[in-house]
């Protein structure tokens, strides 16, 4: 394997592993703050990638119909988490599981019902549409470096707003002490609120971006939430630094699982999860 | 077999009540539908005696995962992939177009099944809690993707068993179980048994522990029992019951393929143990048969199934906690409003 | 709850193990600390229960005595210093194996399967006359050493009329002397009680303080315990703790004389705390 191949498939798994990112992160701190495990968490990143593929058609600009696409997300974030989530913050794991599953089933088929089953494609926007050639043959698509800037832009943002700023204190104290949250005097509901809707605004943006590599079709949700929870069982469940690691080594795993041995590509996250597990039960990054 | 047996500690003690009556009653009514099925419906027999030994087979997954869920608090989202697991095992451990022997096949997938979950469940128990949805979860889809992939059994389109096990001692033929009333019967009596096995099972001094553990697994440390054995002993047990399931599956059917194995199919299967009430075993053969038959006369109807599924699993989970059994229960039991058990009970560990 | 013939206790005791002659330390704690990150709820505790002798342990809100019994009963690890319990450093093994050796505890959140019936609750942890429940096939209830015992605890405590009841449904107070009935249906050599008092009326606390009165004669009893009026009747000895440290230890009078202990703590009599 020469350089530039190598080099290729090290991108490709970074890019792979940020985009993971943005959904594990969502998981993760809703986890972390609300103790809900949600399933459903896939079907908004497939609520993103059909989002700006019909949005397109509309504004007839990507950028456009990724932003108005982001409001249209955290609003339906919102009402789930008003009329939905909202009752499972005192039950157990069991009924979360369930009610998200419900959910998932919901949202897959209300898209087979407004979109159909085919699959459709988003065309990468034209701005940024070129590649970058590194030799003869072989040559890097802008968009990805694009994409790739785009959620590492994002992750910083996250750590930035997670440990700088007021909003950021409050979630750290709720991801720490649900009692302690309430006696600081934060507002629980509105937090809650606020992370589930920017949780989902962070898969269905994912979803949005991903569009133009992976095209738009039903059930693209299911795959990404199963491999977010390998994400965020390696990091540690309510660890954002955990996800971010966890997601870059998943990404470059199976990239290069892929790419090395074929045959054996489809267990290698697996097999790295595994690994954690046995050296780490709870995740790299698991808090007390 | 009375299905009188313990619901909850209340009942344990009491004569069986009308709900056990009515139990025993449905019970009978499908024993004997071979006898009156081709009168009451002409013409849709045959298709009716093949979906309820489907719909058994499935009771017998529902109740496997009971134990796990119900009983021992484990949320598990990877149960399908042993279903599947058994499923292929008859399919790769048989000969391809001869008929499989059942006595080396069935022992063999067993003790493949139960060694898959014996370290599925080391890895998945030590933490428990969430973690243990999201292992379950992924090792379940680990399988799918392995099958989905293998060329060997066939990839994503499955392969197929053409010749049912047989049942033979010395060369002769005990039970044919090509003929569809014999394989009826004998699902039945598998499912039956597999009821029979579990109450056995939990009236032991393993299954009063495992209960303890399903309510509060830190308390039943404190007594004396570490709760990760316990625990990891019922997972292999519930995997090998699913196991069986699918082996009897994939024998019904004569073809297997990873969709056995999908997190859809466990996801269905634990809404069928909730549906019929969680921890109480005939619950899940309820839940089992409402939801297929639910969703034969709605497929009927309407393609959109899911749709249905899903807000009827909303609903459910916003009104009904305990399931159609803990309806049909208050509704025959004269004592309204008993104290509600189970799983609201149990803390997040 | 009716009171307690005293060979229903000795009949409670464990068989093999007659009381050893007074004075003869049972569990002997040395330097026990636990830090949780920065803080530090437990440090440097020494401490000892001799045979035949009630040992309560009282303190302010905070001053680490339940973290105290979790380390003692192997709820917690801890992070220094040994536990010598029957010859052996028990420190850091966990709470089954803790159980197993005869250190039988009460929580101080009231701790039933709510959801299982009196004789349940009492019949799970009674089966620990089994060395292990990995048995699958026979019936519970034909085990006729477990089905004693439960019967043996359930009278001692009085609840043997309630027995069919699921705890839930039970007050908080009969909840309480479940809770104890539980421990003491696993025959243990020592008791590590946890406010077995807490949220009782007074009526009750009487009940539970004679029970208490008449277990320590057979038991080695650690008690936590905020009602001093029943510390004072139960306790032969006494360690008073401030902030995770030991304020003083010794004889009850002994302690109750200290200066330190009345100026730091016990101040001008019952305060509430």
């Amino acid at each position: 394997m020469d350089f530039t191949f190598f080099l290729i498939q090290a991108l490709n798994g970074v890019q792979y592993g940020l985009l993971l990112f943005l959904i594990a992160s969502g998981l993760t701190l809703i986890f972390g703050i609300m103790h809900v495990i949600n399933l459903a968490h896939g079907a908004f990143y497939m609520v993103g990638a059909y989002l700006v593929w019909s949005l397109t058609g509309v504004f007839d600009s990507f950028v456009v119909a990724i932003l108005a696409g982001i409001v249209c997300a955290a609003a339906l974030g919102w009402v789930i988490e008003r009329f939905l989530v909202i009752h499972l913050y005192n039950r157990d794991h069991l009924d979360q599981v369930l009610l998200t599953y419900g959910l998932i089933l919901v949202l897959n088929e209300v898209q087979r019902m407004m979109f159909g089953s085919d699959v459709h494609g988003v065309a990468v926007p034209s701005m940024v549409a070129a590649s970058i050639p590194l030799t003869d043959t072989l040559s890097y698509p802008v968009y990805r470096l694009v994409l790739a800037g785009v959620c590492l832009a994002l992750a910083f943002a996250m750590y930035w707003i997670i440990q700088r700023t007021r909003l950021g204190m409050w979630i750290r104290a709720g991801a720490a002490n649900r009692e302690m949250t309430a006696s600081l005097g934060i507002d629980i509901r509105r937090l809650n609120a606020l992370v589930f809707a920017a949780g989902t605004a962070l898969a269905a943006f994912a979803g949005m971006i991903a569009a133009p590599l992976s095209s738009v079709y039903p059930g693209m949700g299911d795959n990404v939430i199963i491999i977010s929870f390998v994400v965020v069982v390696i990091g540690g469940i309510g660890s954002v630094k955990g996800a971010f690691l966890g997601a870059l080594a998943i990404g470059l795993t199976d990239t290069f699982g892929r790419v090395l041995l074929p045959e054996m590509s489809s267990v290698m996250v697996y097999a790295l999860m595994a690994a954690v597990l046995l050296w780490k039960p709870n995740g790299l990054f698991a808090r007390a | 077999m009375t299905p009188a047996a313990p619901l909850t500690a209340s009942t344990a003690w009491q004569a069986p009540s009308r709900f056990a009556l009515l139990l025993l009653a449905l019970a009978a009514v499908l024993a004997f539908y071979p006898l009156y099925g081709e009168a009451l419906f002409p013409g849709q027999h045959d298709y009716f005696l093949q979906k309820l030994t489907a719909i058994m087979i499935l009771a017998m997954l529902a109740m496997s995962l009971d134990l796990l869920v119900g009983i021992g608090g484990m949320v598990s989202l990877g149960h399908a992939a042993f279903f599947g697991l058994g499923g292929y095992a008859l399919a790769l451990f048989g000969p391809e177009y001869e008929a499989a022997n059942l006595w080396t096949t069935l022992p063999m997938t067993l003790g493949a099944v139960g060694l898959a979950a014996l370290v599925i469940g080391a890895l998945s128990i030590r933490t428990g809690g969430i973690y243990f949805i999201m292992i379950t979860l992924a090792f379940g889809q680990m399988f799918y993707y392995v099958f989905n992939d293998a060329d060997f059994a066939g990839g994503s389109d499955g392969t197929y068993i053409y010749v049912r096990p047989a049942v033979e001692v010395f060369g002769l033929k005990l039970v044919d179980l090509g003929d569809a009333v014999t394989f009826f019967y004998v699902v039945f009596a598998a499912m039956m048994g597999t009821y029979v096995f579990l109450r056995v099972l939990l009236a032991s001094p393993f299954g009063k522990v495992l209960r303890g553990i399903g309510i509060n697994p830190q308390r039943v440390r404190g007594v004396g029992y570490n709760p990760d054995a316990y625990k990891l002993v019922a997972f292999v047990i519930g995997a090998m019951l699913a196991g069986l399931a699918g082996y009897l599956s994939a024998a019904q059917f004569g073809f297997v393929n990873p969709s056995m194995m999908s997190w859809h199919h466990s996801g269905t299967v634990l809404v069928m143990v909730i549906l019929g009430g969680l921890g109480t075993l005939h619950g899940a053969i309820l839940g089992a048969f409402a939801l297929e038959i639910l969703h034969a006369v709605i497929e009927a109807r309407t393609e959109h199934w899911l749709l249905v599924l899903g807000g009827l699993i909303i609903v459910m989970v916003l009104t009904l906690p305990k399931g159609i059994a803990g309806l049909l229960e208050r509704l025959t039991s004269p004592r309204a409003n008993r104290a509600r058990t189970g799983h609201e009970d149990r803390g997040e560990s | 709850m009716k009171t307690v013939a005293k060979a229903d206790i000795r009949r409670m005791q464990h068989a093999s193990k007659a009381t050893p002659p007074a004075a003869e330390p049972v569990m002997r704690v040395e330097g026990l600390t636990k830090s949780f990150g920065g803080l530090t709820a437990v440090a440097r505790v020494d401490l000892i229960v001799n045979a035949g002798e009630a040992h309560a342990v009282i303190g302010p809100n905070g001053a680490g005595k339940s973290t105290l019994v979790n380390l003692l009963t192997g709820h917690l690890k801890p992070s220094a210093g040994r536990i010598l319990f029957g010859g052996r450093d028990i420190a850091g093994l966990p709470a089954h194996k803790v159980a197993r050796l005869g250190i039988g505890r009460s929580y101080q959140k009231t701790n039933v399967f709510a959801p299982l019936t009196v004789w349940e609750n009492v019949w799970l942890t009674g089966q620990t006359a089994l060395p292990h429940a990995m048995r699958f096939l026979r019936p519970a209830h034909t085990h006729k050493a477990v089905r004693e015992r439960v019967e043996e605890a359930l009278e001692l405590v009085g609840l043997t009329d309630r027995a069919h009841t699921p705890a839930a449904a039970m007050s908080h107070g009969e909840q309480r002397q479940l809770e104890l009935a539980m421990v003491l249906a696993t025959k243990p050599r020592f008791l590590a009680l946890d406010e077995p008092m807490a949220g009782m009326g007074p009526e009750e606390s009487e009940k539970v303080v004679d029970l208490l009165l008449e277990l320590r004669k057979t038991y080695p009893v650690l008690l936590v315990e905020h009602d001093m009026d029943a510390v004072f009747s139960i306790a032969h000895t006494l360690t008073v703790m401030v902030n995770g440290r030991v304020l003083e230890s010794g004889p009850v009078e002994q302690v109750r004389e200290s200066k330190a202990v009345q100026d730091a703590y016990l101040g001008d009599g019952d305060e509430d705390y």
